[in-house]
């Protein structure tokens, strides 16, 4: 049975804040396919289209049959762990400082071996559930969990490693005046965030939810307005140093395109908050957490962009929006860049349609803002880095990853989207 | 004070209201094409201005116009702050909010160079240049304005940034000019027509941009892109410069005036 | 397509493998991998007295020639071969090198061949080795706590421990007598006596490892020559007659977990060839980078059935003065892992211990000796395998 953990003490302000060490980056193009499922939670392998052999570790042609034709296809889950070791020395810091470390051979119901992290409550001999994560280095690896769920399963050393699990840990909520600001606080804070800043722009303005926002546990609302640089650099100032998952809730969005709006007022409107807005909170908050990916049971461990399914293909009903957070989505990936070596997850959560004012004459489905939070939470306590939320944002992902260029004319229709 | 019943500024508003004090503008129209100053590429540049449209009577706003403007604080005619040169960065109460407003209303001396500028783009004016002055115009007094005329703001945008390849070329003070003017003259603030109170070669004096680096250091004030400094008299008139109240402001965009007694002459 | 029968292999006849070297190891040493192969190749030709130019097959193994390939090392060496092979198989590469080389000499395409091999160990260069070791382990195996072959042979031992029901002891009978070998041989790195008590109470590595089943990694060198069995008369050289050899790479692919290696595949041709039986050897050196593979190599070579290794170690004195003499020099357990020299120790020994030249205790009467190699766990397994019988002049 895993340990609880505890809320981590008051840190001792003589000690030196333990760096970020990274388990090992290297991997080939191919393992890179790995990679890009265990972001998004799936737990692929290669399977040969040709002999139908399942291979690991990846390959570049069938070992069964010579085959070119590998391609990364969801496995079942299960599997025995037939052998195991405990690493009590490593040549690799990362490990070296968080030994003993768990390995272990896992014989697949897929009907292949693979090496895997062990979960402390896996039995010897034991079924086992597969999960791929992505880990400090941001490359796809596999665990191995108990098959059935057991006491405090997330509190695993080694499993917290991959997740970015709010319990314990503080969490800034960007926007706290809309629905989907308020929903997140609560989420955060059901899920054991010890603190949720929540920003309030224009603390001169009324919004509706201000008492309920503020009697939510462990919420602390601050003066944050990410069009305003001095305003996101003060916050920073103060509380940048305990920022631990940073979840930006603001959002601009407005309907229409670009030829029948008139000027670039509302346009500059969405890129003040849809880009500039991330990329003040990046400059102000990310070299703190970037320092911080290491630091205890609290460390830094992810920044959360939410973002319209429409910044990977435009749709011209709310073209302009779409391309701000097009530009959004570039960021985004430029910081999962800045973020390699400090361990700090970038989890984008793409969703459709959201139930709110600004889009309130879409069809359903719909996504509530309370469903949003909950996915993104869930997705944290996962460690995933990829999230796609509603059934509009499932379905746009299935045709983009099909052909994003077939789904640009689909989207371009008159009848679009 | 009054004399004979009457204030100073009932005398004032008497005089305006009749036509013996004239108010001068002395601003540029901001306007987008105005030139701004031109650093070299890996620094940070100044934002030239910029307008967008809000509503104009129509679906945005269907009452009402107006607009969105950006641009820097040193954009247009402009007002420089102490704080805006690192040698002025630790005194106090040294940005455009902060600035003691008894400073923005002052009376002014026009130094004329506008021959001596015509002749040589790259001019300097000194102190001799500053004393010889004084003989003509009397002791330039302590407190006031002092502003170099070029009639550079006479210029087409090119000619007046005179941008070549190694670099921007317009005349300028001297470092003993404003030496001068600080410690002898106790000036609150020296104006020019040009883009910058410095020289377009003022990088290659010493210290490099006295101007700015002396002025800003002693905690005086800097004004840049005047115009019609030609419809000023030597001394004698006033110039009101308030700057924007812009919180933690290194300059402002502002609109400068000048009050010009008409002379019977 | 059907396989057609098998052409009845070739033996080795008038080939022979002579000037077993050693250059001493060394812990960590600055000293490149060129500097440690150029030492072994200078003692080859002089122990055999002949000179370099005479040495027209060169044969190479090592893991830290990076940029350089046995090419390289031929302009930097002054060699003219016309016979060039690298061995790239870790604990394999003695085994492969010394049957690639009896077949040119056999083929008369090379007449002296140089086998050597040998590795630099600098203070970090052993994690270098391991975080780039293969594609396979950069993808799946290293990731996973990085605890290099300790924790692939930690994996191995756990399953074999649980299958067939071996305890550490039986582990530990391997290692303590090849720490009483070692105690006589003048290059072993571990001097001191090492008891079974000592071994079950040593430091956890990667359980159920602990710091006595490892070897340690150090630089060193090892070489032999190949040549016909009438050069070694003219030169006058005590000489070493192949009777048989086998490799085999990847074997048993779909084995869940490796418990067995390509020797078994081999087996029954490898005893056919030297027409010789498992009871008449009268040494056997294994690869021994961790016991359970010596155990697995008792099994596939055929000294006892699959899974009964612990009674056999129980039930023989491994020591050389005992029943079964394995890992006569102490072993890469005791001597050290020298890199692809490691590959070699064995082979070395062997040669030395059947011409009567051991450098610590002699075998009595040793005549027919089994060099046995294993190497490369390019991800979960060791990949190579071969094996050897060697006889002596007085077999």
């Amino acid at each position: 049975m895993t340990e609880a953990i505890q809320r981590p003490r008051r840190k001792d302000p003589q000690k030196r804040t333990v760096l970020p060490t990274l388990p090992p980056t290297s991997r080939s193009r191919k393992a890179l396919g790995f990679t890009a499922a265990a972001a998004a939670g799936r737990f692929v392998l290669q399977k040969c289209d040709d002999c139908g052999a399942v291979t690991y570790p990846p390959r570049e042609a069938c070992p069964k049959c010579l085959s070119m034709a590998l391609n990364w296809r969801d496995m079942p889950d299960g599997g025995r762990l037939i052998a195991e070791t405990t690493i009590q020395t490593s040549t690799n810091v990362y490990f070296r400082e968080r030994t003993p470390w768990r390995t272990g051979t896992i014989e697949l119901d897929a009907g292949i071996t693979v090496l895997a992290h062990i979960h402390g409550d896996v039995a010897q001999s034991g079924r086992v559930r597969m999960i791929a994560r992505t880990d400090k280095s941001g490359q796809g690896v596999l665990m191995a969990l108990p098959e059935q769920e057991t006491a405090n399963m997330a509190d695993d050393k080694q499993l917290r490693e991959l997740t970015c699990d709010p319990k314990h840990r503080r969490v800034l909520v960007t926007d706290g005046r809309t629905a989907l600001g308020q929903a997140m606080a609560n989420a955060v804070s059901a899920a054991g965030a010890s603190t949720v800043f929540v920003g309030i722009a224009e603390t001169w303005r009324p919004y509706a939810g201000a008492d309920e926002l503020a009697a939510i546990p462990n919420v602390e609302v601050m003066a944050l307005d990410v069009t305003d640089s001095i305003s996101v650099k003060e916050l920073a100032s103060e509380i940048g140093g305990k920022v631990d998952i940073l979840i930006n809730t603001a959002e601009h969005i407005r309907a229409g395109g670009a030829m029948d709006r008139d000027g670039i007022v509302t346009a500059r409107d969405e890129m003040e908050v849809n880009y500039f807005g991330p990329l003040r909170l990046i400059q102000a908050f990310g070299p703190g957490m970037r320092f911080r990916g290491a630091d205890g049971v609290n460390s830094a461990c992810a920044w959360v962009n939410l973002l319209s399914v429409y910044a990977l293909s435009n749709w011209p009903a709310y073209g302009s929006t779409s391309a701000s957070q097009a530009a959004a989505y570039s960021l985004s990936q430029c910081l999962r860049g800045e973020f390699r070596g400090s361990g700090v997850k970038v989890l984008n959560a793409l969703f459709g349609p959201l139930e709110e004012d600004w889009r309130q004459h879409l069809p359903p489905p719909k996504v509530t803002p309370e469903g949003l939070a909950k996915a993104v939470v869930g997705a944290l306590q996962q460690g995933l880095e990829e999230l796609a939320v509603g059934a509009v944002a499932e379905d746009f992902l299935v045709r983009w990853k099909e052909d994003p260029r077939v789904l640009e004319r689909e989207l371009t229709q008159p009848e679009g989207a | 004070m009054s004399t004979n019943g009457t204030t100073a500024l009932s005398a004032l508003a008497e005089a305006l209201s009749k036509g013996s004090v004239r108010t001068v503008d002395l601003t540029h129209t901001l306007d987008p094409d105005f030139p701004v100053i031109i650093l070299p590429p890996e620094f940070g540049q100044c934002a030239r201005f910029r307008v967008e449209e809000v509503s104009r009577y129509d679906d945005r706003g269907p009452a009402w116009y107006w607009r969105n403007f950006s641009c820097s604080e040193h954009t247009g005619t402009h007002f420089d702050a102490p704080v805006h040169w690192v040698s002025g960065k630790d005194l106090p109460n040294a940005s455009v909010d902060s600035i003691p407003v008894e400073g923005f209303v002052r009376p002014v001396c026009v130094v004329d160079c506008s021959k001596q500028s015509a002749e040589d783009e790259d001019f300097l004016m000194t102190k001799d240049f500053l004393l010889a002055w004084e003989e003509e115009h009397g002791r330039i007094p302590e407190g006031c304005w002092v502003l170099m005329r070029t009639d550079w703001s006479k210029r087409n945008p090119a000619a007046y940034l005179n941008m070549r390849e190694d670099g921007a070329h317009s005349p300028g003070p001297d470092g003993g000019a404003i030496t001068f003017l600080i410690e002898e003259r106790n000036v609150v603030g020296f104006g020019t027509e040009c883009v910058g109170t410095d020289a377009g070669q003022g990088a290659h004096l010493s210290p490099p941009y006295p101007a700015h680096f002396l002025l800003h250091g002693a905690g005086r004030y800097g004004l840049q892109c005047l115009a019609n400094l030609d419809l000023l008299p030597p001394t004698g008139a006033m110039l009101i410069c308030p700057p924007l109240k812009i919180k933690h402001g290194s300059g402002s965009p502002l609109r400068v005036l000048a009050l010009v007694e008409e002379t019977s002459s | 397509m059907t396989r057609r029968g098998k052409a009845a292999r070739q033996g080795y006849d008038g080939v022979v493998a002579a000037v077993p070297i050693t250059i001493p190891y060394q812990r960590y040493s600055p000293e490149p991998a060129h500097w440690w192969i150029a030492r072994a190749l200078g003692d080859l030709v002089r122990t055999a007295g002949i000179t370099p130019q005479d040495v027209d097959g060169f044969c190479v193994s090592s893991f830290t020639l990076f940029p350089d390939t046995a090419v390289g090392l031929t302009q930097h060496l002054g060699l003219t071969p016309r016979w060039l092979d690298h061995i790239p198989m870790g604990g394999a590469s003695g085994v492969v090198s010394l049957r690639r080389a009896a077949r040119a000499v056999q083929a008369g395409d090379a007449e002296m061949v140089a086998c050597v091999s040998g590795d630099a160990n600098h203070v970090d260069s052993f994690r270098r080795m391991l975080s780039s070791f293969s594609r396979f382990a950069q993808d799946a195996s290293y990731p996973y706590g990085s605890g290099g072959p300790n924790a692939s042979f930690g994996l191995m031992t756990d399953h074999y421990m649980k299958t067939y029901g071996v305890t550490r002891e039986d582990f530990g009978r391997i290692c303590v007598a090849q720490r009483e070998n070692a105690l006589s041989f003048p290059h072993a790195l571990m001097k001191k006596p090492l008891s079974l008590e000592q071994y079950i109470a040593a430091r956890p590595i990667s359980d159920p490892i602990a710091l006595f089943d490892c070897v340690m990694p150090c630089a060193g060198a090892e070489a032999f020559l190949v040549m016909s069995e009438t050069a070694a008369r003219d030169l006058d050289l005590p000489a070493v007659r192949i009777l048989s050899t086998i490799e085999r790479h990847n074997a048993f692919p779909d084995d869940p977990i490796q418990m067995r290696g390509g020797w078994e595949m081999d087996r029954e041709e490898f005893w056919a060839l030297a027409e010789v039986t498992p009871g008449d050897v009268d040494l056997l050196e294994t690869y021994d980078d961790y016991p359970v593979i010596s155990m697995m190599q008792f099994e596939d070579l055929g000294f006892c059935k699959k899974g009964e290794s612990a009674d056999f170690v129980r039930s023989h004195d491994l020591t050389n003065g005992g029943s079964f003499p394995h890992n006569t020099s102490g072993g890469q357990l005791s001597v050290g892992q020298a890199g692809a020299a490691g590959g070699y120790l064995g082979m070395v020994e062997a040669l030395r211990q059947v011409t009567g030249t051991a450098l610590g205790n002699q075998v009595e009467d040793a005549n027919l000796a089994i060099v046995s190699g294993f190497g490369m766990i390019n991800y979960d397994r060791g990949l190579c395998s071969g094996a050897a019988i060697l006889a002596g002049p007085g077999a």
